[in-house]
């Protein structure tokens, strides 16, 4: 636990500069009274408040996170603050009062009615003081965590933009589409346009963050089709999707990660090259989405498979779908599988 | 009689596209074969014995690299070792540890102005050796050092290595290690006693062992220096190392052939 000290400095000039309102409202409305007693009174009971609650808020395991003990370490916490303000800081208050002459010795200021009503004058200025400490942690908190959201988000994004636009990839589908040009122009074409589409999706995935799952199929399409062109009879592919899934919304390239996965480590490492397909299906009102390689399988060593497309989808998912999404990757002698089971909204 | 060539290429299109560029900027060159993948170069190379091999640096199963290698290592030594030229298409380590060495290399797509310079410098090459014959050993030394090029981030070194044997986990010190041999999926770990097995790759375990102490000496084979007892020259010109306590013999690819010298 790391406590910010010049934070605290600054809580503990805040808690004074309050005290000293409250002791000027108190003489505005006992102005025969000097100003200095309820100075002291207020700034003795508040800093000792502000001492057992802003120091002693950091010591249960709940603050860990946020810096507030949560439920009921954070009521007794509050409850204990005042009631020790209240009790130690009257008695200190009286002995100094005096000690400045501010009172008259044996005097005693605080007795029935003005006992209670100082009572009452702590509990709510604890109250109040703890509410305006507590709401502006939490605050800073949510903000930071925002923060830290966004950064994850943008980071992510680069990734997978650096991921997809490979320059290993990009250079030799270029080299590919040079090769064509010159023997098959129309197929040279066609390959044109699954990278312009390829390349498209890939720029734009950032943007929206759902689409229907028959326009991730379609861009698969495009992928799996460059990769045909260059790989040639290394590659086969097949992709399934049942009509009446078509329009279910998934997270924008959500799959992609995995294809690629699958060709990278499974496929272009093999010597023979084999094939991938790719099936959506209906189970028990959800959709399980599936690809399988017959490509190298558990041979791909640690960075296949489990590397960082993985980790991105089962984060995107958690954060989309909770429990009720899951992801699984296995791979054998005979290739790897990935299954991704989503509610269907 | 007219230079032949090999070309190394798994994506079929672009072999041809360097087939075509190559018949333009090099007509009378004769494409001996064209293969897709470095098991296979190897074994073509062999075959045709090729002025010139053209090799693609990422390939399934044996990339360029690790097929050159293997070519100079089992190369006849009557024979002038072929002109080197590797294809990449993005490679920054690569490329880089090509000009360091002073290695042929095109980038795909394949430039016509730049093939054409690449042939010139071959041709120039090839003229020159007619006179002097290729020394393998500039080879060999170019390709242990692209070889040992790469990020290799220092590592901390091991001093035990952990295998699981059955339901336990055996924990050998490596200064007891007589030598590491890549088998398949696993690297054999061999002590004078007896050997058992890991599931770390030999390329990962490499850097995180002492270089004054273990020494790669083949492919898959990385011994312990201090166990070598003693360093054999066959007939054919090859070197084997007998081990401490240990019947077999390793044999020496001639790409670290340069490690054992007397003093």
């Amino acid at each position: 636990m790391r406590i910010d000290w010049i934070a605290k400095l600054r809580h503990l000039l805040q808690t004074i500069a309050f005290c000293l309102v409250i002791a000027t409202v108190q003489y505005a409305f006992i102005p025969e009274r000097p100003y200095g007693t309820p100075v002291v009174f207020s700034i003795l009971i508040g800093t000792i408040m502000w001492a057992v609650i802003d120091l002693g808020r950091h010591l249960p395991a709940s603050a860990r996170d946020t810096g507030w003990p949560m439920g009921w370490p954070g009521m007794l916490l509050v409850a204990g603050g005042i009631l020790a303000g209240f009790a130690v800081g009257t008695p200190l208050a009286q002995a100094a009062c005096r000690a400045l002459g501010l009172l008259p010795a044996g005097t005693s200021v605080m007795q029935g009615t003005e006992l209670r009503t100082s009572f009452l004058i702590t509990l709510l200025a604890g109250l109040a003081g703890t509410y305006w400490f507590y709401s502006r942690g939490k605050n800073a908190w949510l903000e930071r965590k925002m923060g830290e959201a966004q950064q994850h988000a943008t980071e992510a994004r680069l990734k997978l933009l650096e991921a997809q636009l490979e320059p290993h990839m990009l250079f030799n589908t270029l080299a590919n589409l040079r090769a064509l040009i010159a023997v098959d122009p129309a197929r040279a074409q066609q390959m044109l346009d699954h990278m312009i589409a390829y390349l498209r999706a890939t720029l734009d995935a950032s943007r929206a963050t759902t689409h229907p799952l028959r326009t991730e199929f379609d861009r698969l399409r495009d992928y799996l089709e460059l990769m045909a062109i260059r790989m040639g009879p290394r590659l086969a592919y097949t992709l399934d999707l049942p009509p009446d899934l078509a329009e279910v919304p998934v997270p924008t390239l959500l799959l992609q990660p995995v294809v690629e996965n699958s060709i990278q480590h499974g496929l272009e490492p093999k010597v023979q090259g084999g094939r991938i397909a790719v099936q959506a299906t209906r189970e028990d009102g959800r959709l399980v989405l599936e690809v399988s390689d017959t490509g190298m399988g558990d041979a791909a060593g640690a960075s296949g498979g489990q590397g960082f497309g993985l980790v991105q989808i089962r984060e995107r998912l958690a954060s989309l779908h909770g429990e009720r999404a899951q992801v699984s990757f296995t791979a054998d002698a005979q290739g790897a599988r990935t299954r991704i089971v989503l509610p269907i909204a | 009689m007219s230079p032949s060539a090999v070309i190394a290429e798994d994506e079929p299109l672009l072999a041809q596209a360097l087939q075509a560029e190559l018949a333009r900027a090099w007509p009378e060159l004769r494409i001996a074969e064209s293969v897709p993948d470095g098991a296979a170069a190897v074994r073509s190379a062999l075959q045709h014995r090729p002025d010139v091999l053209f090799f693609d640096i990422r390939m399934p199963g044996q990339g360029g690299l690790e097929a050159a290698a293997e070519l100079a290592d089992v190369w006849p030594q009557d024979a002038p070792f072929p002109a080197l030229v590797f294809v990449t298409a993005y490679d920054q380590y690569a490329v880089q540890a090509f000009e360091a060495q002073a290695v042929d290399y095109v980038l795909k797509p394949v430039q016509p102005e730049r093939l054409k310079k690449t042939v010139e410098k071959l041709r120039h090459a090839m003229a020159q050796r007619s006179a002097q014959p290729a020394a393998l050993e500039a080879t060999l030394g170019q390709l242990r050092h692209l070889l040992q090029a790469g990020p290799a981030a220092p590592q901390p070194l091991l001093k035990v290595i952990q295998a699981s044997v059955g339901n336990s986990i055996r924990m050998v010190p490596v200064e007891e290690v007589v030598y590491f041999e890549a088998a398949d999926k696993y690297v054999r770990v061999v002590c004078a006693g007896g050997e058992v097995l890991i599931r770390t790759p030999l390329k990962e375990l490499l850097p995180q062992l002492d270089a004054q102490l273990f020494w790669q000496v083949h492919r898959g084979t990385v011994v312990r220096a201090t166990a070598v007892e003693a360093v054999h020259r066959d007939e054919a010109g090859k070197l084997h190392l007998a081990m401490k306590g240990r019947k077999e013999r390793l044999p020496v690819s001639r790409l670290y052939a340069h490690l054992f010298k007397a003093m």
